[in-house]
């Protein structure tokens, strides 16, 4: 089923009681391609879980529509809509056993669609096998780890073969290894149900590894949308650039001058196509390479070898953070006593972007 | 260290000798003076012990009407009020505008003196010589004959009973409900409403389970409450409910201690003791109920 | 599907459940606010006026006062006042000293028995006032105190319950804070005053509150304990007026009473609503 938002903007009142408004959602466009997985990524307090709200009908949209295919669902009730919603913290009902959590949504369904019971048992019996839960059905959540929780929900969402499902912060509740597990899993859910979803997320590495399609937001504004990786190498703005990677992107104060790229006074780069100015240079931290006559010249503050790759951490007056943090591959070697370190800079893993709207300038290299 | 010891218990010394005074020794000796027969309070004497003033209180016509009054009171009003107060907790947690208000104004008789508010209840419901009273003006205009509520038929009194009841212990449960609704997670219901649940089976399947333990709470609080029923009862129909046959079994209890029929500390300890062997096993049973049905 | 119609169907149906939900509402809250306005609306009709009307007003275009003079000089209903005042403020002063030690001790010092001495206090909890009351009837008799404020006051300057409330209370606060104190030479009782009470000041508001609401409809205890109308609180008082006093049926005199009564609570509650409430829903059951 293909999602459409046309136009969509949620706006709530303000706290302050003064009938000012606060806009969670600003004007979202977007669509959705049929059996998709699709990451909705921000900060907190973004706007992605109030999207993901009027997605599956429990918010009501300010102005704008939605559409599943070419029904239009905007002023739809959430039961009528057929989606699947799994919650940050589950929301499984703790006096019911799994069994009954995943039967509980069939249990609603009234007239013709209403299922015999076998029929009911054997759907949930599939979706529990479609999770890997077989072997829990009878006990109840407190008695079940967070991951499997979670496969719980999944399965409760999937029972009654949803047209989207929702995840909301899927992995945020589980330690580190369950989230690499289970992220996979949602993958080959996804994989084997076909079903469109769209799951919501702060962190951008979940995002990155598992979605078809991310759409980065940023104070109710959608950033951009594109692949994982083409976001990755092509950001659109500052913010995109500093939200996905880690570590992240060095960021630091130069300017274009004649045809030249400085960064503070070292000259980094020969490019063309971009007018005097001063602006941001990104740098993502594979984009250094070591050389000893190279134009960046650092102070070394530590290496860190990290087996296949060595991270060097150095400092430079012109960066924006403290620290500059970039990644070389084992070919080369740093000496760790020396006291500074030279680098060239790969120009596809430069960007630079305007000082005041942080808009990404696109340059050539020369 | 020893000095430390020596200070502790100072601290605690005035809270130990209230309580020792005041609850643990008449603890024992409430239960003495129920065995010690015929003890005059005036020349502190007893002709002997055994089992005499149980057998007097359990064959005292008065006790067993108080006893009957009490059992009634007891099994209409704590349902009645638990139900009504639910009802209105769901109707409360389920509005926006106006809730403070209701909520303020729900709790009011929390706040209020029972027997000075116990005696508007009588007069609206007692009929006198110059006017049959407020709530018969009501039954008269849907076509009713006037019922005198305080001095009347046994049923009447009965009702007003009850009625008061209720009205008197209605805002503790709704307030203890509306705080167990709203502790419901959003979450649920919103599970719930995406998988297009109906609001009566969100009501019996999610919320009436989760908030069952404080439901259980509210009824064991309530049958304990219920059955220690006095004050209401005055408040309505004087201090001599003997008369009235309206007493309660702490209304007993305090007859035989004082009053126009009073003096007689061991017929008071025999049926208070009574009174505590029933709400113990009713609380027990209400308990092991509980514990069988309320899910987690 | 029919979007529109499942559209409209919704919103009709919520429409009616709303209403319906504030109508019932509507009812609890007239069935609790009828007998305060029929209390006050009696209170401002004269005798003559009230007892003319076989069928009752619901309203009164000749209010008086002259109820309100009736009330404070027919009857000692000023006595009544001032001796409940006394009766709240020394009981609740009393018991906030007890129980301030006796949870001071039960949550910071360490002493042999600590454990015994609590489970025992736990375990009067259980105990009804009835099973008691008999006793301390005897006692305060003996001791001859009928008809004076320390018999009545003695037996309810503790309450095992609010030494548990505040004992817990006590030891939320961080054991660092009692060892910084312990560091700087701050004596117990002062770090008592100067940490603990302002950090828990909340409960011990609450505590006080739900004391006061308990002292000022106190009825059984002082009934028992007092026959002589000088020390009557407002609950003995009120039902002397209902048997004795103005000495003929004087209805709107007996509701002026009442309105002058319950005035003071209800406006301690308007005030601190939000505290009653949350104490009340911490703090157990009435009476």
């Amino acid at each position: 089923m293909k999602v459409v938002l046309d136009h969509l903007t949620k706006k709530f009142p303000s706290r302050n009681k003064k009938g000012d408004t606060v806009t969670a959602v600003s004007d979202f466009c977007f669509e959705v391609p049929d059996g998709s997985l699709i990451g909705l990524l921000g900060p907190s307090g973004c706007g992605k879980s109030t999207a993901l709200n009027l997605i599956c009908g429990l918010e009501k949209p300010t102005s704008g529509r939605i559409f599943f295919g070419d029904d239009d669902v905007t002023n739809l009730p959430p039961e009528n809509r057929g989606v699947g919603l799994v919650f940050q913290n589950y929301a499984l009902y703790p006096h019911l056993t799994v069994r009954q959590n995943i039967l509980f949504p069939l249990q609603n369904l009234k007239g013709k669609d209403r299922l015999s019971k076998a029929e009911m048992l054997k759907k949930a019996d599939e979706a529990a096998k479609l999770v890997q839960i077989e072997q829990l059905m009878d006990r109840k959540p407190s008695e079940m780890s967070g991951g499997q929780q979670q496969r719980v929900a999944i399965a409760r969402a999937l029972v009654k073969l949803p047209r989207v499902l929702l995840l909301d912060e899927p992995l945020s509740n589980l330690d580190a290894r369950l989230r690499l597990q289970t992220r996979e899993e949602i993958r080959r859910i996804q994989r084997d149900t076909g079903i469109t979803t769209i799951f919501v997320t702060h962190d951008q590495e979940e995002a990155m590894s598992i979605s078809d399609l991310i759409v980065v937001m940023k104070a109710g504004v959608i950033q951009q949308i594109g692949k994982p990786q083409e976001v990755y190498d092509d950001p659109a703005n500052l913010f995109v650039a500093k939200f996905l990677g880690t570590p992240p992107i060095n960021v630091f104060e130069g300017r274009v001058a004649g045809g030249k790229l400085f960064l503070g006074e070292d000259e980094v780069l020969r490019i063309t196509g971009v007018d005097d100015q001063a602006v941001w240079v990104g740098v993502r931290p594979e984009g250094f390479i070591p050389q000893e006559a190279g134009p960046l010249g650092c102070s070394l503050a530590g290496v860190e070898v990290m087996g296949r790759d060595t991270s060097v951490v150095s400092t430079h007056p012109a960066a924006e953070s403290v620290s500059i943090r970039s990644i070389i591959t084992a070919e080369h070697r740093i000496d760790r006593d020396a006291e500074t370190v030279r680098f060239a800079l790969k120009p596809n893993k430069v960007f630079l972007f305007r000082r005041d709207s942080e808009e990404r300038i696109p340059f050539e290299a020369v | 260290m020893e000095n430390k010891n020596w200070k502790a218990w100072l601290y605690l010394l005035p809270a130990i000798a209230f309580l020792g005074v005041f609850m643990v020794y008449p603890l024992a000796d409430v239960l003495v003076y129920s065995f010690e027969e015929g003890y005059n309070s005036a020349s502190q004497t007893f002709f002997g012990t055994g089992l005499y003033n149980y057998s007097y209180v359990l064959h005292d016509p008065y006790f067993l009407q108080a006893v009957k009054n009490t059992f009634i009171l007891v099994i209409i009003t704590v349902p009645v009020s638990t139900g009504i107060a639910l009802l209105i907790s769901l109707g409360l947690n389920s509005i926006r505008q106006l809730r403070e208000l209701y909520q303020t104004v729900f709790f009011l008789p929390y706040v209020t003196n029972t027997l000075a508010v116990g005696l508007v209840f009588m007069i609206l419901f007692k009929k006198t010589p110059y006017s049959d009273g407020m709530v018969n003006l009501l039954i008269n205009w849907f076509g009713g004959e006037s019922v005198d509520f305080i001095d009347g038929p046994y049923w009447a009194k009965m009702f007003v009973m009850c009625f008061y009841t209720v009205w008197v212990v209605m805002p503790f449960k709704i307030l203890i409900l509306t705080s167990a609704l709203a502790s419901v997670r959003q979450d649920y219901y919103n599970a719930a409403k995406i998988d297009g649940t109906s609001k009566w089976r969100i009501f019996t399947r999610i919320t009436l389970p989760m908030i069952s333990p404080m439901i259980f709470y509210l009824i064991i609080t309530g049958f304990i409450g219920a059955f220690k029923a006095y004050s209401d009862e005055v408040a309505l129909f004087g201090t001599d409910l003997n008369a009235a046959g309206m007493n309660t079994i702490v209304g007993y209890v305090y007859d035989m201690l004082y009053g126009d029929s009073g003096g007689y500390p061991s017929y008071a300890s025999a049926a208070a003791l009574i009174l505590f062997a029933i709400v113990f096993t009713i609380t027990v049973i209400n308990l092991l109920i509980s514990r069988k049905n309320v899910h987690y | 599907m029919e979007y529109d119609v499942i559209e409209q169907r919704t919103r009709r149906r919520e429409t009616l459940r709303k209403t319906l939900t504030y109508f019932f509402l509507s009812i609890w809250a007239l069935i609790v606010l009828f007998p305060f306005y029929w209390m006050i609306l009696s209170s401002l009709k004269s005798y003559s006026a009230y007892n003319s009307e076989y069928i009752p007003k619901f309203f009164t275009l000749a209010p008086t006062l002259q109820n309100y003079r009736d009330a404070f000089t027919a009857v000692p209903l000023s006595r009544y006042f001032l001796n409940t005042l006394i009766f709240t403020l020394v009981t609740t002063a009393l018991m906030l000293v007890v129980i301030l030690f006796a949870a001071f001790a039960f949550a910071r010092l360490d002493f042999p028995g600590k454990n015994v001495v609590f489970a025992l206090f736990l375990a009067l909890m259980m105990i009804p006032n009835e099973l008691v009351i008999i006793t301390n009837f005897v006692t305060i008799t003996n001791w001859g105190l009928r008809n004076t404020f320390t018999g009545l006051i003695l037996p309810s300057v503790t309450s095992v319950f609010y030494i548990y409330l505040l004992k817990e209370n006590f030891e939320q606060i961080p054991d660092e804070l009692y060892k910084a104190a312990k560091v700087d030479g701050t004596s117990d009782l002062k770090y008592l005053f100067k940490v603990m009470l302002p950090i828990c000041q909340p409960t011990m508001v609450t505590i006080t509150i739900l004391k006061i609401i308990e002292c000022w409809n106190a009825y059984v205890w002082p009934r028992l304990i007092t026959d002589d109308e000088a020390y009557f609180l407002v609950s003995n008082g009120i039902q002397e007026i209902r048997e004795n006093g103005f000495g003929r049926e004087n209805i709107p005199a007996m509701m002026a009473a009442v309105v002058v009564i319950s005035v003071p609570l209800i406006v301690l509650f308007l005030i601190f609503r939000k505290k009653v409430m949350a104490g009340v829903s911490r703090g157990g059951t009435k009476g």
